[in-house]
């Protein structure tokens, strides 16, 4: 168990990400577009500056875009995954423990280093991180992951940490804590905040002064756990390796309205072998599969319809081939004509290690013939790229594939996509 | 964390070429065949096969490719339609090939320090050298470590 956690995080990244590749972006508004081009999922500081909010639907801004005030992309996640891999590589060099908290975001062991100035050992972290990628990035340290959260959050806000703040100190903690309002603590969700400040908790310090008691009576034990780390004592340890999900979700909004059955169940079969790859990546199989299909419900005049269906497949699988015909089973169960569909999703459950597979006294299923095939499959996609080689099911027309109007290019990944060096002058 | 990738074909397919883990070009040292039973007497001898990825690239996390386009680097052996093999994470030198950002767009030359002023210069007679001032926000992007081409055809 260590006893100092630093918390280094990338500042607006997906913006930032599309900066390291068109700097003349610097110092200009700059928003991510989410999938389809929907909405706003990142914004750079001069963004949120103009008084863009998170979720803003993009046909609410497309004016300033046009009239070259402000920068849109649409998510490029390939490129952003590769950056991060790299952020998270560098970060690596500081201290052997790492946990990989999400794309932009890491939990860094600095147990054994109290002895050094931690604040120019930071800095460093930080120096070295920019040098590497070019992507900005904040960083907290405290001895509870809580605590360097809300370092790291401090770090972000004051100009005096300029992105670099180190909380070891009883008396600083304590005055961080008082500035640190209550719904901006790590895992403090929008429904308790409303609780608490309905009991005069305002701030992360009138937390830190309930009674645990109290806490434990209202907000269950992840409340305790988090009442306890941020008195600085220390409960949540460093996962340093992410253990393999519990539930893979795939589900994507359609580029258009689908109405007809073959089109979703087009997209509906991709999103299945997404979700079949997820699984044997992680080297489990599943043995629930569900199917959901949803009109849009912001479109007041088109008739409304969301359905599900969950199939519990005879042996667990992680196969394209045999969760595709569930899928569509599933689908078929749910599927009426006449609607506008824009969503579709699989999500598959009750996931198991592939070596502990039940298997069924009856199954008829070739199970070491689809392994082969499937290995060969994902060894093609790996090579020649995705959807190269697919089961038929999946479709060849994709009218369903997703808008990206705006999308930079994979800058890091693809030989065709560099950047361009102008040597005319 | 990136899964091992290989060299595709079809430009419009290609897939995250990622030099920590590129499978990358391979030259086999030895071919050793087993027949009839009768071990080669190669086996003892061999060794992995040379990595060009990993030769190329010492320091995946801060190394980037850009490709060129026209001629202001040719007497530098930098010329059009080459890859760059870039790293962020070096401290230019004098006389040494940077990548720079400068009036919206990268272009690459030589970095050179004079009586404490910066310039980037060209390496073809037919264009000039640039003193870089304070007021011009150039930043080095990233120092060139390798320049990849074809051989010429004579």
């Amino acid at each position: 168990m260590t006893t100092l956690f630093g918390l280094c995080d990338c500042n607006n990244f997906y913006a930032s990400c599309e900066r390291v590749f068109n700097p003349s972006l610097n110092g200009k508004p700059v928003v991510v577009l989410s999938n389809n081009d929907g909405c706003v999922i990142a914004r750079s500081n001069e963004a949120k500056a103009l008084g863009i909010q998170m979720g803003e639907p993009f046909f609410k801004i497309r004016n300033l875009v046009e009239h070259n005030q402000l920068y849109a992309f649409s998510s490029n996640y390939v490129l952003y995954g590769d950056m991060s891999d790299r952020v998270m590589e560098t970060l690596s060099l500081f201290t052997p423990n790492v946990e990989v908290y999400s794309i932009d975001e890491c939990f860094l062991d600095l147990g054994n280093f109290y002895d050094l100035d931690l604040k120019s050992y930071a800095r460093e972290i930080k120096r070295k991180v920019w040098r590497c990628t070019g992507i900005p990035v904040s960083l907290g340290v405290a001895p509870t992951k809580a605590l360097a959260k809300v370092a790291n959050k401090l770090a972000k806000k004051s100009a005096k940490a300029n992105g670099v703040l180190v909380l070891t100190e009883p008396y600083h903690i304590q005055k961080a804590l008082e500035v640190t309002k209550i719904e901006d603590v790590w895992g403090v969700g929008r429904q308790y905040a409303k609780f608490l400040k309905n009991h005069h908790i305002n701030t992360a310090l009138d937390f830190t002064n309930a009674s645990e008691n109290w806490i434990r009576k209202h907000m269950t034990v992840v409340g305790v756990r988090l009442h306890k780390e941020l008195r600085g004592e220390s409960c949540l340890e460093l996962d340093e390796v992410a253990p393999p999900k519990k539930g893979i979700c795939t589900s994507r909004s359609f580029g258009k309205k689908l109405t007809t059955f073959n089109d979703v169940l087009e997209a509906t079969a991709s999103y299945a072998a997404k979700c079949a790859r997820k699984l044997r990546n992680q080297k489990s199989c599943a043995k629930l599969v569900t199917v959901f299909v949803q009109t849009n419900p912001f479109s007041e005049n088109d008739r409304q319809y969301y359905n599900s269906k969950t199939i519990c497949m005879p042996v667990a699988t992680n196969s394209d081939i045999e969760l595709i015909h569930y899928a569509t089973m599933a689908l078929k169960a749910i599927f009426k004509p006449h609607y506008w569909y824009k969503k579709s999703g699989v999500i598959v459950t009750e996931i198991v290690p592939e070596h502990q597979i039940q298997f069924d006294l009856l199954d008829t299923v070739d199970r070491e013939k689809h392994s082969n095939l499937m290995q060969v499959i994902d060894g093609l996609t790996d090579r020649f790229g995705r959807n190269k080689v697919q089961v038929a099911a999946q479709g060849v027309s994709k009218s369903w594939i997703l808008k990206s109007d705006y999308k930079s290019p994979c800058y890091t990944t693809r030989i065709a996509e560099l950047p361009i060096i102008y040597n005319l002058s | 964390m990136s899964n091992a990738k290989v060299i595709p074909i079809a430009s419009h397919a290609l897939e995250v070429l990622d030099f920590e883990v590129v499978e990358a070009i391979t030259l086999p040292l030895f071919a050793s065949y087993i027949s009839a039973g009768f071990p080669s007497p190669a086996d003892d001898y061999l060794e992995d096969k040379i990595d060009l990825g990993k030769y190329l690239v010492q320091s995946p996390k801060s190394t980037f490719m850009m490709r060129v386009r026209g001629d202001s680097m040719k007497d530098a052996n930098i010329n059009e339609g080459d890859l760059l093999v870039i790293d962020k994470d070096l401290d230019p030198v004098d006389g040494q090939s940077v990548v720079c950002f400068l009036d919206g767009s990268f272009t690459v030359k030589t970095f050179r320090k004079i009586n404490n002023k910066l310039y980037l210069y060209p390496a073809n007679p037919a264009y000039k050298p640039i003193e870089i001032t304070e007021d011009m926000d150039m930043r080095v992007w990233g120092v060139v470590i390798w320049i990849i081409h074809k051989p010429v055809k004579l």
